[in-house]
């Protein structure tokens, strides 16, 4: 198929001769993603270890909403992100709506479930082994979070790492509430998005290539980070 | 049908004047799975002595510990601590050592933050640590690539790092060789000699016999004797204890 | 190689703070269509405008329908489709404060090369589609309330046909944007009603061409409406009218008709003069 074969030289071309527009692109899809991952590790990273370790009447039943919340439809997140922005919702006052702030906590309610399910168990993993030993050393339950999230801290980056691919491959979330605008709102995969729907097929798979590299490069990062540390510290 | 002798009359134990009681089970039950695992239990520990708790498997030595340590609540009976206050620390080693995945030096720094040690004196309290274990080359090693006998020994001095009044050791030797057993030893006596009550668990009868001063002999849950470590091994007064030593005690 | 990887996303991630936090002071929000973004004439235009004014311009390409919505909800603060009726309607209710004609263009239909329903040449969409329904040739509808969707409604119902009845054979709803609709015609060799301009800009022909045109049955009307204050004070009012005031002006519809593809003008402004 010569869509595949347009693709390749489309994106070699918009690489080679550094074009701005694509620049612009890829940096502020990075820069939403990373921040929204961020958030969400933030928010997601303690609420997972402590559905491990909180004694309390429903934690069964909430470990499995926080497992479904994985699989929310980004397309829902952002129907209902673009509801508490809009000028008619609760939160129009803050006049986010059409802004990267909007994509970023768009994509952060929907990576953060993620986070917590995640982390949940592998810091549920970490408890059982650790649990005797830490009390026996005095610590109550809450004191052992930090030393647990710190522990787990390389299966954690992993979960991250989930987080991330699931933000930046996603689209429904970020055109309801970015609006695609050209040069504020738009991200690699809402232009992939366009394309396709101008027909320009060729540049908009060319697009995704940089896209699937640009994920590549974040996580051969992120591994060789690690990896050093964990040359350290690990066992 | 093994008689069990009343265990007031069995307890001779070296010069009780100048100690004092540290522990006192009255009547500890536990239960778990349906059973009966700990059988109204009676035991009181002293200060200064070195006591050694031997018997079969099953007799519920190392659950003895743990409803010492607090790490179990009994179903009935109490457990009294009558010195219990601000500085009165227990500490446990366990069989299988479970060390952060940290640098050794990082795991001694977490254990005096647990104590609530300040950040200045915790460096000063870290290299004391590193060096009771003969573990200072090895401070920045990933503990858990640690030898089995290494591993134990950081287990041990981070056990002393809350200064601890108790400290409770079960079957901390089981799986190390002579060499690595003689260096735990060597810190336990060490332990001892600053201060610290001993309570350890064991299989091996000539451990027994080096670290002991008292052998508390435990079957079926209940204390069958407590007895100077001497007096015990030639001649235990309780039929089950002579079994026990004998090979022939089988649960 | 490490550092250089770190560095890199590191400077791309810095870069991205930096274009994200460039908020222009003055900006407004315009609610569009699609079928107009992709036609390209906000490219074109817009950068003269903002020239001129120092104003940017945030063009919100949406379905006609959410367009609408999104007016309706004060998130605004320019309405700019192509569906008179509903438009009217927007003002009627009060959001808006009043209707312009802009420019219009027309709709064609367009079908693969090899036109199995043979209408291509014809200038009679009432018997083109009486051919279609008749031939039980596919044809995909927009399928989503836009304005296209209306028209293509229309034209349907003075045909008398009621395809929606059968929706699911030949007629297929798509339930999607123009561009969208096209690449499922052009994928399914099928039949489809688009405006002109997104036809002519739209990449992915493959041997699709231009069967039906010139009735003026498909003239397609494009309106101009700024949203009332009145219902949402965050609106940009003066900024809004600003840009429809230029828009309409012999300037801004020049501009308009200079807008070419392959030097044809996408768009006939057709703002009523001054009066």
């Amino acid at each position: 198929m010569d869509s595949f074969t347009g693709a390749f030289s489309e994106a070699f071309a918009l690489i080679l001769r550094g074009d701005s527009d694509l620049l612009e692109i890829v940096a502020l899809s990075l820069r939403v993603t990373m921040t929204a991952v961020a958030v969400a590790c933030v928010i997601g990273l303690p609420l997972g270890a402590l559905l491990v370790v909180g004694r309390f009447p429903g934690r069964t039943a909430l470990t499995v909403v926080v497992n479904s919340l994985m699989g929310l439809p980004p397309v829902v997140v952002g129907l209902l992100v673009y509801m508490m922005l809009s000028n008619s919702g609760p939160l129009g006052v803050l006049q986010l709506l059409y802004t990267p702030t909007a994509m970023i906590i768009a994509q952060a309610v929907l990576v953060t479930p993620i986070i917590i399910a995640l982390s949940r168990q592998v810091i549920e993993d970490l408890y059982a082994e650790y649990d005797e030993q830490l009390r026996a050393m005095g610590m109550t339950r809450f004191a052992m979070v930090p030393t647990l999230l710190f522990d787990a801290r390389f299966s954690l980056i992993t979960v991250a790492l989930a987080g991330l691919g699931r933000a930046i491959a996603e689209v429904g979330a970020v055109l309801i509430v970015g609006g695609n605008i050209n040069h504020v709102t738009r991200v690699m995969t809402t232009t992939i998005a366009l394309e396709t729907s101008k027909g320009n097929l060729a540049l908009a798979l060319g697009l995704g290539i940089i896209l699937i590299a640009l994920a590549l490069l974040v996580n051969a990062a992120v591994m060789s980070v690690r990896h050093s540390a964990a040359r350290t510290a690990h066992a | 049908m093994l008689e069990r002798v009343p265990v007031l009359i069995r307890k001779r134990v070296t010069d009780r004047k100048n100690r004092e009681c540290m522990l006192r089970l009255r009547n500890v039950v536990f239960e778990a799975g349906g059973k009966r695992l700990i059988d109204g239990l009676d035991l009181e520990l002293f200060s200064g002595t070195k006591t050694v708790i031997m018997g079969p498997n099953g007799a519920g030595k190392s659950l003895a510990l743990k409803l010492i340590q607090g790490l179990l609540e009994p179903a009935s009976g109490d457990i009294v601590r009558p010195n219990e206050g601000a500085d009165f620390a227990t500490a446990m080693v366990f069989q299988r050592p479970t060390l952060l995945r940290r640098s050794v030096e990082a795991n001694l720094d977490h254990a005096l933050r647990v104590c609530r040690v300040g950040r200045a004196d915790r460096r000063h309290r870290v290299e004391e640590l590193l060096e009771l274990g003969n573990l200072e080359h090895l401070r920045k090693q990933p503990a858990r690539r640690l030898s089995g006998g290494e591993q134990q020994r950081l287990s041990v001095v981070r056990a002393m790092a809350s200064r601890p009044k108790l400290l409770l050791l079960d079957e901390p030797t089981a799986s190390l060789d002579p060499a690595a057993t003689a260096a735990i030893e060597a810190l336990v006596n060490e332990a001892h000699q600053g201060g610290t009550k001993i309570v350890f668990v064991t299989h091996d009868a000539g451990q027994a016999r080096r670290i002991g001063d008292e052998v508390v002999f435990l079957h079926k849950g209940r204390l069958c004797e407590q007895t100077p470590a001497e007096e015990f091994f030639e001649q235990p007064v309780s039929v089950e204890a002579a079994a026990y030593l004998a090979g022939r005690l089988v649960l | 190689m490490k550092r250089l990887i770190i560095g890199s996303l590191t400077a791309l991630v810095l870069a991205g703070l930096a274009v994200a936090t460039q908020a222009a002071d003055k900006f407004i929000v315009v609610q569009s269509t699609t079928s107009t973004q992709n036609s390209g004439l906000y490219d074109y235009l817009l950068p003269i405008f903002e020239k001129k004014t120092g104003i940017e311009v945030r063009v919100v390409a949406v379905g006609t329908g959410q367009a609408i919505k999104n007016a309706v909800n004060g998130d605004g603060d320019v309405l700019l489709v192509h569906a008179k009726s509903a438009e009217e309607k927007f003002v009627a209710d009060g959001f808006g404060v009043k209707r312009f004609d802009l420019m219009y263009n027309d709709f064609v239909v367009v079908g693969p090369d090899a036109d199995p329903a043979g209408i291509a040449g014809s200038s009679d969409i009432v018997a083109a589609l009486g051919k279609l329904a008749e031939g039980g040739k596919t044809f995909v509808s927009r399928g989503d309330d836009s304005g296209t969707h209306k028209k293509e409604h229309s034209l349907w119902r003075v045909a008398k046909i009621e395809p929606e009845s059968v929706s699911g054979g030949w007629y297929r709803e798509s339930g999607s944007g123009m561009g969208a609709t096209l690449n499922i015609a052009v994928g399914m060799d099928g039949y489809t009603l688009t405006d002109r301009a997104t036809w002519i800009k739209f990449g992915n022909k493959a041997d699709h061409k231009i069967v039906v045109e010139g009735d003026n049955r498909l003239f397609n009307q494009y309106g101009v409406i700024l949203v009332n204050k009145d219902k949402h004070p965050n609106v940009k009012s003066e900024l809004g009218q600003t840009f429809i005031d230029w828009l309409l002006s012999p300037e801004g519809q020049k501009a308009i008709s200079d807008h070419k593809v392959n030097g044809e003008p996408l768009f006939v402004p057709n703002a009523a003069a001054a009066s």
